[in-house]
Protein backbone atom coordinates (compact mmCIF):
# COMPACT_ATOMS: atom_id res chain seq x y z
CA UNK A 1 0.00 0.00 0.00
CA UNK A 2 2.58 2.41 0.93
CA UNK A 3 4.51 1.91 -2.27
CA UNK A 4 1.02 2.90 -4.38
CA UNK A 5 0.81 6.13 -2.12
CA UNK A 6 4.29 6.85 -3.28
CA UNK A 7 3.57 5.99 -6.79
CA UNK A 8 0.84 8.33 -6.78
CA UNK A 9 2.81 11.05 -5.01
CA UNK A 10 5.21 10.78 -7.65
CA UNK A 11 2.52 10.74 -10.57
CA UNK A 12 1.24 13.94 -8.68
CA UNK A 13 3.95 15.88 -9.07
CA UNK A 14 5.19 14.79 -12.71
CA UNK A 15 1.75 16.70 -13.49
CA UNK A 16 1.98 19.66 -11.03
CA UNK A 17 5.56 20.59 -12.87
CA UNK A 18 4.19 19.72 -16.07
CA UNK A 19 1.63 22.59 -15.38
CA UNK A 20 4.07 25.13 -14.17
CA UNK A 21 6.20 24.30 -17.30
CA UNK A 22 3.10 25.25 -18.92
CA UNK A 23 2.30 28.38 -17.15
CA UNK A 24 5.96 29.59 -17.33
CA UNK A 25 6.12 29.39 -21.12
CA UNK A 26 3.00 31.24 -21.81
CA UNK A 27 4.75 34.21 -19.31
CA UNK A 28 8.23 33.77 -21.04
CA UNK A 29 7.04 33.93 -24.24
CA UNK A 30 3.46 36.02 -23.87
CA UNK A 31 1.58 33.55 -26.36
CA UNK A 32 -2.22 34.67 -27.21
CA UNK A 33 -4.55 32.49 -25.62
CA UNK A 34 -6.12 31.13 -29.06
CA UNK A 35 -2.94 30.00 -29.51
CA UNK A 36 -2.32 28.21 -25.71
CA UNK A 37 -4.77 29.11 -23.59
CA UNK A 38 -3.59 28.61 -19.17
CA UNK A 39 -4.19 25.42 -17.61
CA UNK A 40 -6.39 27.57 -15.70
CA UNK A 41 -8.84 29.04 -18.44
CA UNK A 42 -8.53 25.36 -19.72
CA UNK A 43 -10.16 24.22 -16.02
CA UNK A 44 -12.34 27.17 -16.45
CA UNK A 45 -13.65 26.03 -19.59
CA UNK A 46 -14.01 22.34 -18.26
CA UNK A 47 -16.09 24.09 -15.55
CA UNK A 48 -18.43 26.17 -17.61
CA UNK A 49 -19.20 23.71 -20.09
CA UNK A 50 -19.18 19.88 -18.04
CA UNK A 51 -22.65 18.91 -19.86
CA UNK A 52 -21.77 19.38 -23.37
CA UNK A 53 -18.21 18.08 -22.47
CA UNK A 54 -19.94 14.83 -20.24
CA UNK A 55 -22.60 14.84 -23.34
CA UNK A 56 -19.53 14.41 -26.13
CA UNK A 57 -17.75 11.91 -23.71
CA UNK A 58 -20.85 9.83 -23.08
CA UNK A 59 -21.92 10.06 -27.15
CA UNK A 60 -17.95 8.59 -27.99
CA UNK A 61 -17.60 6.15 -25.06
CA UNK A 62 -20.91 4.55 -26.12
CA UNK A 63 -19.30 4.39 -30.17
CA UNK A 64 -16.11 3.49 -29.30
CA UNK A 65 -17.89 0.38 -26.73
CA UNK A 66 -20.36 -0.37 -29.14
CA UNK A 67 -17.53 -0.86 -31.89
CA UNK A 68 -15.34 -2.60 -29.58
CA UNK A 69 -17.65 -5.05 -28.51
CA UNK A 70 -19.01 -6.07 -32.17
CA UNK A 71 -15.33 -6.42 -32.79
CA UNK A 72 -14.71 -9.13 -29.97
CA UNK A 73 -18.03 -10.77 -30.87
CA UNK A 74 -17.34 -10.39 -34.92
CA UNK A 75 -13.39 -11.41 -34.08
CA UNK A 76 -14.07 -14.51 -32.05
CA UNK A 77 -16.44 -15.65 -34.34
CA UNK A 78 -14.26 -15.59 -37.33
CA UNK A 79 -11.33 -16.07 -35.41
CA UNK A 80 -13.04 -19.99 -34.34
CA UNK A 81 -14.03 -20.46 -38.22
CA UNK A 82 -10.12 -19.58 -39.22
CA UNK A 83 -9.37 -21.93 -36.83
CA UNK A 84 -11.20 -24.95 -38.80
CA UNK A 85 -8.34 -25.48 -40.80
CA UNK A 86 -5.45 -24.55 -42.75
CA UNK A 87 -6.79 -24.16 -45.72
CA UNK A 88 -9.59 -21.49 -45.07
CA UNK A 89 -6.74 -18.95 -42.91
CA UNK A 90 -4.94 -19.65 -46.14
CA UNK A 91 -7.76 -18.24 -48.42
CA UNK A 92 -9.16 -15.62 -45.54
CA UNK A 93 -5.98 -14.07 -43.72
CA UNK A 94 -5.26 -11.57 -46.55
CA UNK A 95 -8.44 -9.57 -46.30
CA UNK A 96 -8.28 -9.41 -42.68
CA UNK A 97 -4.61 -7.63 -43.19
CA UNK A 98 -6.96 -5.17 -45.62
CA UNK A 99 -8.82 -4.93 -43.18
CA UNK A 100 -5.62 -3.27 -41.06
CA UNK A 101 -4.13 -1.21 -43.57
CA UNK A 102 -6.74 0.18 -45.02
CA UNK A 103 -7.18 4.30 -44.52
CA UNK A 104 -9.97 5.13 -42.21
CA UNK A 105 -9.85 8.43 -43.20
CA UNK A 106 -10.37 7.16 -47.01
CA UNK A 107 -12.81 4.80 -46.39
CA UNK A 108 -14.99 7.32 -43.97
CA UNK A 109 -17.17 9.33 -46.44
CA UNK A 110 -18.24 6.30 -47.87
CA UNK A 111 -19.51 5.16 -44.78
CA UNK A 112 -21.24 8.46 -44.33
CA UNK A 113 -22.62 7.80 -47.70
CA UNK A 114 -24.23 4.44 -47.07
CA UNK A 115 -25.37 4.82 -43.27
CA UNK A 116 -25.62 8.71 -42.94
CA UNK A 117 -24.17 10.69 -39.82
CA UNK A 118 -24.54 9.93 -36.86
CA UNK A 119 -23.48 7.04 -34.38
CA UNK A 120 -24.42 4.06 -36.15
CA UNK A 121 -21.67 5.15 -38.74
CA UNK A 122 -19.09 6.11 -36.33
CA UNK A 123 -19.73 2.71 -33.96
CA UNK A 124 -19.56 1.05 -37.78
CA UNK A 125 -15.97 2.90 -38.07
CA UNK A 126 -14.77 1.92 -34.32
CA UNK A 127 -16.08 -1.58 -35.91
CA UNK A 128 -14.17 -1.76 -38.55
CA UNK A 129 -10.30 -0.45 -37.30
CA UNK A 130 -10.45 -2.68 -33.88
CA UNK A 131 -11.94 -6.05 -35.73
CA UNK A 132 -8.41 -6.79 -37.22
CA UNK A 133 -6.22 -7.15 -33.75
CA UNK A 134 -9.22 -9.05 -31.83
CA UNK A 135 -8.96 -11.69 -35.23
CA UNK A 136 -5.06 -11.90 -35.29
CA UNK A 137 -4.83 -12.73 -32.01
CA UNK A 138 -7.84 -14.87 -30.98
CA UNK A 139 -6.97 -17.23 -34.30
CA UNK A 140 -3.37 -17.23 -33.12
CA UNK A 141 -4.15 -18.86 -29.54
CA UNK A 142 -6.81 -20.90 -30.91
CA UNK A 143 -4.36 -22.45 -33.11
CA UNK A 144 -1.19 -22.86 -30.94
CA UNK A 145 -2.18 -25.35 -28.96
CA UNK A 146 0.49 -28.07 -27.36
CA UNK A 147 0.08 -30.87 -29.98
CA UNK A 148 0.63 -33.09 -27.04
CA UNK A 149 -2.10 -31.85 -25.24
CA UNK A 150 -4.22 -32.27 -28.06
CA UNK A 151 -3.11 -36.00 -28.39
CA UNK A 152 -4.42 -36.11 -24.64
CA UNK A 153 -7.55 -35.45 -25.28
CA UNK A 154 -7.71 -37.63 -28.49
CA UNK A 155 -6.38 -40.47 -26.25
CA UNK A 156 -9.91 -39.62 -24.32
CA UNK A 157 -11.76 -40.15 -26.90
CA UNK A 158 -12.67 -36.30 -26.77
CA UNK A 159 -15.21 -35.12 -29.53
CA UNK A 160 -14.65 -32.12 -31.54
CA UNK A 161 -16.76 -30.08 -28.74
CA UNK A 162 -15.23 -30.61 -26.24
CA UNK A 163 -11.50 -30.26 -27.83
CA UNK A 164 -13.03 -26.74 -28.48
CA UNK A 165 -14.70 -25.74 -25.57
CA UNK A 166 -12.01 -27.58 -23.04
CA UNK A 167 -9.23 -26.85 -24.58
CA UNK A 168 -8.93 -24.52 -27.48
CA UNK A 169 -10.84 -22.06 -26.37
CA UNK A 170 -9.68 -21.35 -22.68
CA UNK A 171 -6.27 -21.52 -24.09
CA UNK A 172 -7.06 -18.76 -26.69
CA UNK A 173 -7.98 -16.61 -24.00
CA UNK A 174 -4.97 -14.47 -22.63
CA UNK A 175 -4.35 -13.97 -26.92
CA UNK A 176 -8.03 -12.64 -26.95
CA UNK A 177 -7.30 -10.20 -24.46
CA UNK A 178 -3.88 -8.89 -25.73
CA UNK A 179 -6.07 -8.09 -28.93
CA UNK A 180 -8.85 -6.92 -26.84
CA UNK A 181 -6.37 -4.52 -25.40
CA UNK A 182 -4.67 -3.44 -28.46
CA UNK A 183 -8.41 -3.26 -30.23
CA UNK A 184 -9.30 -0.80 -27.03
CA UNK A 185 -7.07 1.93 -27.95
CA UNK A 186 -7.94 1.76 -31.75
CA UNK A 187 -11.50 1.82 -31.20
CA UNK A 188 -11.63 5.47 -29.16
CA UNK A 189 -9.18 6.24 -31.78
CA UNK A 190 -11.20 5.35 -34.99
CA UNK A 191 -14.49 6.66 -32.98
CA UNK A 192 -13.45 10.24 -32.68
CA UNK A 193 -11.67 10.50 -36.19
CA UNK A 194 -14.97 8.52 -37.50
CA UNK A 195 -16.76 11.85 -35.79
CA UNK A 196 -14.55 14.26 -37.55
CA UNK A 197 -16.41 12.99 -41.00
CA UNK A 198 -19.33 11.42 -39.67
CA UNK A 199 -19.57 12.86 -35.92
CA UNK A 200 -23.51 14.20 -35.86
CA UNK A 201 -26.94 14.08 -37.24
CA UNK A 202 -27.94 17.31 -35.86
CA UNK A 203 -25.99 20.74 -35.67
CA UNK A 204 -24.07 21.48 -32.68
CA UNK A 205 -24.33 17.82 -30.86
CA UNK A 206 -22.09 15.47 -31.26
CA UNK A 207 -19.08 13.39 -29.76
CA UNK A 208 -15.35 14.47 -29.38
CA UNK A 209 -14.60 14.34 -32.93
CA UNK A 210 -17.19 16.35 -33.74
CA UNK A 211 -17.13 19.15 -30.72
CA UNK A 212 -12.95 19.26 -31.63
CA UNK A 213 -13.81 20.63 -35.19
CA UNK A 214 -16.61 22.87 -33.77
CA UNK A 215 -14.55 24.17 -31.00
CA UNK A 216 -11.37 24.71 -33.38
CA UNK A 217 -13.82 26.35 -35.69
CA UNK A 218 -14.60 28.92 -33.03
CA UNK A 219 -11.24 29.54 -32.35
CA UNK A 220 -12.34 27.98 -28.71
CA UNK A 221 -9.08 26.98 -27.52
CA UNK A 222 -9.65 26.35 -24.17
CA UNK A 223 -12.51 24.34 -24.78
CA UNK A 224 -10.70 22.38 -27.34
CA UNK A 225 -7.94 21.87 -24.86
CA UNK A 226 -10.73 20.33 -22.59
CA UNK A 227 -11.91 17.89 -25.08
CA UNK A 228 -8.71 16.65 -26.09
CA UNK A 229 -8.28 16.05 -22.44
CA UNK A 230 -11.38 14.30 -22.19
CA UNK A 231 -10.34 12.22 -25.30
CA UNK A 232 -7.42 10.99 -23.56
CA UNK A 233 -9.40 10.01 -20.34
CA UNK A 234 -11.41 8.47 -22.36
CA UNK A 235 -8.63 5.77 -23.63
CA UNK A 236 -7.20 5.72 -20.58
CA UNK A 237 -10.07 4.65 -18.65
CA UNK A 238 -10.94 1.69 -21.81
CA UNK A 239 -7.32 0.60 -21.59
CA UNK A 240 -7.70 0.48 -17.46
CA UNK A 241 -10.76 -1.43 -17.71
CA UNK A 242 -9.73 -3.93 -20.20
CA UNK A 243 -6.43 -4.07 -17.87
CA UNK A 244 -8.85 -5.13 -15.36
CA UNK A 245 -10.93 -7.61 -16.93
CA UNK A 246 -7.71 -9.40 -18.17
CA UNK A 247 -5.99 -9.44 -14.41
CA UNK A 248 -9.78 -10.92 -13.30
CA UNK A 249 -9.96 -13.13 -15.93
CA UNK A 250 -6.23 -13.75 -15.70
CA UNK A 251 -4.40 -13.93 -12.57
CA UNK A 252 -5.46 -16.85 -10.94
CA UNK A 253 -3.67 -19.00 -13.40
CA UNK A 254 -1.57 -17.37 -16.21
CA UNK A 255 1.71 -15.03 -16.35
CA UNK A 256 0.81 -12.26 -17.96
CA UNK A 257 -1.74 -11.22 -15.13
CA UNK A 258 1.02 -11.85 -12.63
CA UNK A 259 3.53 -9.49 -14.46
CA UNK A 260 0.99 -6.59 -13.73
CA UNK A 261 0.53 -7.28 -10.52
CA UNK A 262 4.38 -7.24 -9.91
CA UNK A 263 4.41 -3.52 -11.58
CA UNK B 1 5.51 -64.67 -17.32
CA UNK B 2 2.11 -66.53 -17.18
CA UNK B 3 1.18 -68.30 -20.23
CA UNK B 4 -2.57 -68.71 -19.32
CA UNK B 5 -3.32 -65.00 -19.40
CA UNK B 6 -4.96 -65.49 -22.86
CA UNK B 7 -4.88 -62.54 -25.06
CA UNK B 8 -1.58 -60.70 -24.54
CA UNK B 9 -1.90 -56.74 -23.82
CA UNK B 10 0.30 -55.90 -26.79
CA UNK B 11 0.70 -57.53 -29.65
CA UNK B 12 3.01 -55.74 -32.77
CA UNK B 13 3.73 -57.78 -35.59
CA UNK B 14 6.22 -56.50 -38.59
CA UNK B 15 5.60 -53.47 -38.36
CA UNK B 16 7.47 -50.84 -40.12
CA UNK B 17 7.00 -46.79 -40.12
CA UNK B 18 8.11 -44.41 -42.56
CA UNK B 19 6.47 -40.66 -42.82
CA UNK B 20 6.14 -39.75 -47.12
CA UNK B 21 9.24 -41.20 -48.73
CA UNK B 22 12.10 -40.53 -45.94
CA UNK B 23 13.50 -43.35 -45.07
CA UNK B 24 11.88 -45.84 -42.33
CA UNK B 25 11.72 -44.60 -38.77
CA UNK B 26 10.96 -48.42 -37.39
CA UNK B 27 11.12 -51.32 -39.56
CA UNK B 28 10.04 -54.73 -38.80
CA UNK B 29 9.41 -54.46 -35.64
CA UNK B 30 8.06 -57.15 -33.31
CA UNK B 31 6.86 -57.36 -29.76
CA UNK B 32 4.58 -59.26 -27.62
CA UNK B 33 3.47 -57.75 -24.57
CA UNK B 34 2.06 -59.83 -21.55
CA UNK B 35 -0.53 -58.21 -19.20
CA UNK B 36 1.27 -56.66 -16.30
CA UNK B 37 4.49 -56.85 -17.80
CA UNK B 38 6.54 -53.53 -17.22
CA UNK B 39 8.27 -53.11 -20.19
CA UNK B 40 11.12 -50.30 -21.55
CA UNK B 41 12.10 -48.90 -24.79
CA UNK B 42 15.33 -47.21 -24.74
CA UNK B 43 17.91 -46.34 -27.14
CA UNK B 44 19.64 -43.15 -28.61
CA UNK B 45 17.95 -40.14 -29.72
CA UNK B 46 16.02 -40.28 -33.36
CA UNK B 47 15.67 -44.73 -33.00
CA UNK B 48 11.81 -43.94 -32.93
CA UNK B 49 11.42 -44.94 -29.34
CA UNK B 50 8.44 -42.19 -29.48
CA UNK B 51 7.12 -43.62 -32.19
CA UNK B 52 6.33 -46.88 -31.02
CA UNK B 53 3.89 -45.13 -28.36
CA UNK B 54 2.25 -43.30 -30.81
CA UNK B 55 1.91 -46.17 -33.17
CA UNK B 56 0.40 -48.45 -29.81
CA UNK B 57 -1.60 -45.65 -29.14
CA UNK B 58 -3.44 -45.23 -32.51
CA UNK B 59 -2.20 -41.46 -32.98
CA UNK B 60 0.03 -42.63 -35.73
CA UNK B 61 -0.57 -45.70 -37.95
CA UNK B 62 2.14 -48.21 -38.78
CA UNK B 63 3.21 -47.84 -42.51
CA UNK B 64 3.30 -51.73 -42.91
CA UNK B 65 2.55 -53.76 -39.96
CA UNK B 66 -0.23 -54.60 -37.65
CA UNK B 67 -0.60 -53.52 -33.93
CA UNK B 68 -3.48 -55.40 -31.41
CA UNK B 69 -4.13 -53.46 -28.16
CA UNK B 70 -5.67 -56.65 -26.28
CA UNK B 71 -7.08 -57.54 -29.40
CA UNK B 72 -8.51 -54.85 -31.01
CA UNK B 73 -7.32 -51.71 -32.71
CA UNK B 74 -5.61 -49.16 -30.84
CA UNK B 75 -8.27 -46.69 -31.69
CA UNK B 76 -10.71 -48.87 -29.98
CA UNK B 77 -8.74 -49.66 -27.22
CA UNK B 78 -7.84 -46.32 -25.98
CA UNK B 79 -10.59 -46.39 -23.44
CA UNK B 80 -7.74 -49.41 -21.84
CA UNK B 81 -4.70 -47.18 -21.90
CA UNK B 82 -3.43 -43.57 -20.44
CA UNK B 83 -0.35 -41.85 -21.82
CA UNK B 84 2.01 -39.52 -20.02
CA UNK B 85 4.05 -37.62 -21.93
CA UNK B 86 7.46 -35.75 -21.10
CA UNK B 87 6.56 -32.57 -20.03
CA UNK B 88 3.40 -32.83 -17.63
CA UNK B 89 1.13 -31.41 -20.17
CA UNK B 90 -1.46 -29.93 -17.40
CA UNK B 91 -4.37 -27.31 -18.49
CA UNK B 92 -2.89 -24.13 -16.63
CA UNK B 93 -6.53 -22.60 -16.33
CA UNK B 94 -7.45 -25.45 -14.31
CA UNK B 95 -6.48 -26.45 -10.14
CA UNK B 96 -4.96 -29.46 -9.79
CA UNK B 97 -7.68 -31.71 -8.76
CA UNK B 98 -9.61 -29.89 -12.09
CA UNK B 99 -6.58 -31.53 -14.19
CA UNK B 100 -6.68 -35.28 -12.47
CA UNK B 101 -10.24 -34.99 -13.52
CA UNK B 102 -9.89 -33.99 -17.24
CA UNK B 103 -10.09 -37.86 -18.28
CA UNK B 104 -13.36 -38.57 -16.49
CA UNK B 105 -14.31 -35.09 -17.37
CA UNK B 106 -14.34 -35.92 -21.14
CA UNK B 107 -15.66 -39.94 -20.25
CA UNK B 108 -18.88 -38.45 -19.39
CA UNK B 109 -18.23 -39.76 -15.61
CA UNK B 110 -21.00 -37.57 -13.58
CA UNK B 111 -19.29 -35.00 -10.78
CA UNK B 112 -19.76 -36.57 -7.54
CA UNK B 113 -18.06 -40.21 -8.92
CA UNK B 114 -15.63 -37.33 -10.17
CA UNK B 115 -14.76 -35.97 -6.80
CA UNK B 116 -14.03 -39.12 -5.21
CA UNK B 117 -12.08 -40.63 -7.47
CA UNK B 118 -9.78 -37.49 -7.67
CA UNK B 119 -9.50 -37.19 -3.66
CA UNK B 120 -8.23 -40.96 -3.51
CA UNK B 121 -6.05 -40.33 -6.78
CA UNK B 122 -4.59 -37.10 -5.21
CA UNK B 123 -3.92 -39.16 -1.53
CA UNK B 124 -2.29 -41.72 -3.59
CA UNK B 125 0.26 -39.34 -5.48
CA UNK B 126 1.11 -36.99 -1.99
CA UNK B 127 -0.90 -33.97 -3.47
CA UNK B 128 -4.23 -34.03 -1.86
CA UNK B 129 -3.03 -30.32 0.26
CA UNK B 130 -2.76 -28.51 -3.19
CA UNK B 131 -6.24 -29.61 -4.96
CA UNK B 132 -7.03 -26.41 -5.15
CA UNK B 133 -3.15 -24.92 -6.54
CA UNK B 134 -2.51 -23.64 -10.03
CA UNK B 135 -0.21 -25.67 -12.17
CA UNK B 136 2.20 -22.79 -12.13
CA UNK B 137 2.71 -23.06 -8.44
CA UNK B 138 3.53 -25.92 -8.39
CA UNK B 139 7.13 -27.83 -9.26
CA UNK B 140 8.15 -29.74 -11.82
CA UNK B 141 7.91 -32.68 -9.47
CA UNK B 142 4.76 -32.09 -8.23
CA UNK B 143 3.07 -31.33 -12.20
CA UNK B 144 4.15 -34.78 -13.03
CA UNK B 145 2.59 -36.49 -9.80
CA UNK B 146 -0.72 -34.57 -11.51
CA UNK B 147 0.09 -35.47 -14.55
CA UNK B 148 0.01 -39.39 -13.30
CA UNK B 149 -2.44 -39.29 -11.29
CA UNK B 150 -4.38 -37.85 -14.19
CA UNK B 151 -3.64 -40.97 -16.25
CA UNK B 152 -4.40 -43.29 -13.21
CA UNK B 153 -7.76 -41.66 -12.79
CA UNK B 154 -9.78 -43.00 -16.12
CA UNK B 155 -8.58 -46.79 -14.59
CA UNK B 156 -6.44 -48.07 -17.32
CA UNK B 157 -5.00 -50.75 -17.90
CA UNK B 158 -2.15 -50.04 -20.15
CA UNK B 159 0.01 -47.07 -19.33
CA UNK B 160 2.40 -45.44 -22.03
CA UNK B 161 5.05 -43.43 -20.33
CA UNK B 162 7.02 -41.39 -22.77
CA UNK B 163 10.42 -40.24 -21.12
CA UNK B 164 8.00 -38.56 -18.45
CA UNK B 165 10.84 -37.57 -15.99
CA UNK B 166 13.71 -36.43 -18.58
CA UNK B 167 13.12 -33.16 -17.72
CA UNK B 168 13.78 -33.65 -14.04
CA UNK B 169 16.69 -33.16 -11.41
CA UNK B 170 17.88 -36.60 -10.15
CA UNK B 171 16.22 -36.15 -6.89
CA UNK B 172 12.63 -35.74 -8.38
CA UNK B 173 12.93 -38.52 -10.94
CA UNK B 174 14.07 -41.16 -8.38
CA UNK B 175 11.53 -40.52 -6.20
CA UNK B 176 9.02 -40.64 -8.92
CA UNK B 177 10.41 -43.72 -9.79
CA UNK B 178 9.60 -45.09 -6.59
CA UNK B 179 5.83 -44.01 -6.88
CA UNK B 180 5.69 -45.62 -9.96
CA UNK B 181 7.12 -48.92 -8.55
CA UNK B 182 4.49 -48.69 -5.05
CA UNK B 183 1.53 -47.63 -7.37
CA UNK B 184 2.44 -50.76 -9.72
CA UNK B 185 2.41 -53.19 -7.04
CA UNK B 186 -1.35 -51.62 -5.92
CA UNK B 187 -2.92 -51.63 -8.83
CA UNK B 188 -2.55 -53.94 -11.98
CA UNK B 189 -1.57 -51.95 -15.27
CA UNK B 190 0.79 -53.03 -18.16
CA UNK B 191 3.21 -50.04 -18.89
CA UNK B 192 5.35 -49.23 -21.68
CA UNK B 193 7.82 -47.37 -20.48
CA UNK B 194 10.38 -44.70 -23.19
CA UNK B 195 13.27 -43.61 -21.51
CA UNK B 196 17.11 -42.51 -22.14
CA UNK B 197 18.06 -43.38 -18.69
CA UNK B 198 19.57 -46.82 -18.01
CA UNK B 199 19.24 -47.12 -14.77
CA UNK B 200 15.90 -45.81 -14.43
CA UNK B 201 14.77 -48.54 -16.89
CA UNK B 202 16.81 -51.29 -14.63
CA UNK B 203 15.27 -50.20 -12.15
CA UNK B 204 11.39 -49.90 -12.98
CA UNK B 205 11.00 -52.76 -15.62
CA UNK B 206 10.92 -56.33 -16.17
CA UNK B 207 12.51 -56.00 -19.78
CA UNK B 208 14.02 -53.82 -21.29
CA UNK B 209 14.31 -53.75 -24.74
CA UNK B 210 17.04 -52.03 -26.64
CA UNK B 211 16.34 -50.45 -30.09
CA UNK B 212 19.04 -49.29 -32.60
CA UNK B 213 18.73 -46.25 -34.90
CA UNK B 214 18.43 -46.35 -38.25
CA UNK B 215 16.24 -47.43 -39.24
CA UNK B 216 15.09 -47.88 -35.52
CA UNK B 217 14.51 -51.55 -35.27
CA UNK B 218 15.22 -53.94 -31.95
CA UNK B 219 18.75 -54.95 -31.28
CA UNK B 220 18.30 -56.23 -28.22
CA UNK B 221 16.30 -57.47 -24.86
CA UNK B 222 17.36 -57.92 -21.35
CA UNK B 223 14.87 -59.72 -18.78
CA UNK B 224 15.36 -57.97 -15.37
CA UNK B 225 15.70 -60.58 -12.63
CA UNK B 226 15.32 -58.39 -9.39
CA UNK B 227 13.46 -59.50 -6.29
CA UNK B 228 10.51 -57.62 -6.10
CA UNK B 229 8.79 -55.52 -4.44
CA UNK B 230 11.30 -53.46 -5.45
CA UNK B 231 13.07 -51.23 -3.05
CA UNK B 232 15.11 -47.99 -3.37
CA UNK B 233 17.88 -49.79 -1.78
CA UNK B 234 17.96 -52.53 -4.88
CA UNK B 235 19.90 -49.43 -6.81
CA UNK B 236 23.45 -49.78 -4.64
CA UNK B 237 22.72 -54.00 -5.33
CA UNK B 238 25.87 -55.62 -7.14
CA UNK B 239 23.03 -57.14 -9.19
CA UNK B 240 21.49 -54.10 -10.54
CA UNK B 241 24.91 -52.71 -11.38
CA UNK B 242 25.51 -55.78 -13.79
CA UNK B 243 22.11 -55.37 -15.61
CA UNK B 244 22.92 -51.50 -15.83
CA UNK B 245 26.10 -52.24 -17.28
CA UNK B 246 25.08 -54.73 -19.57
CA UNK B 247 22.37 -52.79 -21.17
CA UNK B 248 24.75 -49.40 -21.30
CA UNK B 249 27.38 -51.82 -23.24
CA UNK B 250 24.80 -52.63 -25.61
CA UNK B 251 23.73 -48.95 -25.68
CA UNK B 252 26.99 -47.56 -26.81
CA UNK B 253 27.12 -50.20 -29.28
CA UNK B 254 24.12 -49.32 -31.16
CA UNK B 255 26.17 -46.05 -31.20
CA UNK B 256 29.03 -47.25 -32.91
CA UNK B 257 27.23 -49.05 -36.21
Amino acid sequence: MKERVKTAINAAAVFAAFLALWQIILWVFHVAPYMLPSPWAVARAVGARIPSLLNSLAITAGESAGGLAASVIIGVLVALLFAQSRWVRKMLYPYTLLLQTVPIIAIAPLILMWVGAGAPAVTLIAFIISLAPVIANTTQGLISVDENLVHLFLMHNASSRQLLFKLRLPHAVPSLFVGIRIASGIAVIGAITGELYAGSSRVGEGGLGYSILYASSQLQTDYLFALVLAATVLGFCFFFVVMFLEWYFLHRWHESARVMEVQ
Amino acid sequence: MNLDQGVPEIEIAGVTKRYGDSPAILESIHLIVPKREFISIIGPSGCGKSTILKLISGLALPTSGTIRVEGMTPQNARETMSFIFQDATLLPWRTVKDNVGLGLELEGVASDRREKRIAGLLELVGLTHVAKAYPRELSGGMKMRVSIARALATNPRLLLLDEPFAALDEMSRDRLNEVILRLRGEQKWTAVFVTHSVSEAVFLSDRIVVLAPNPGRICAEFCVELPTPRMAAVRSSSEFDAIVSGVSHTLRGTLAQ
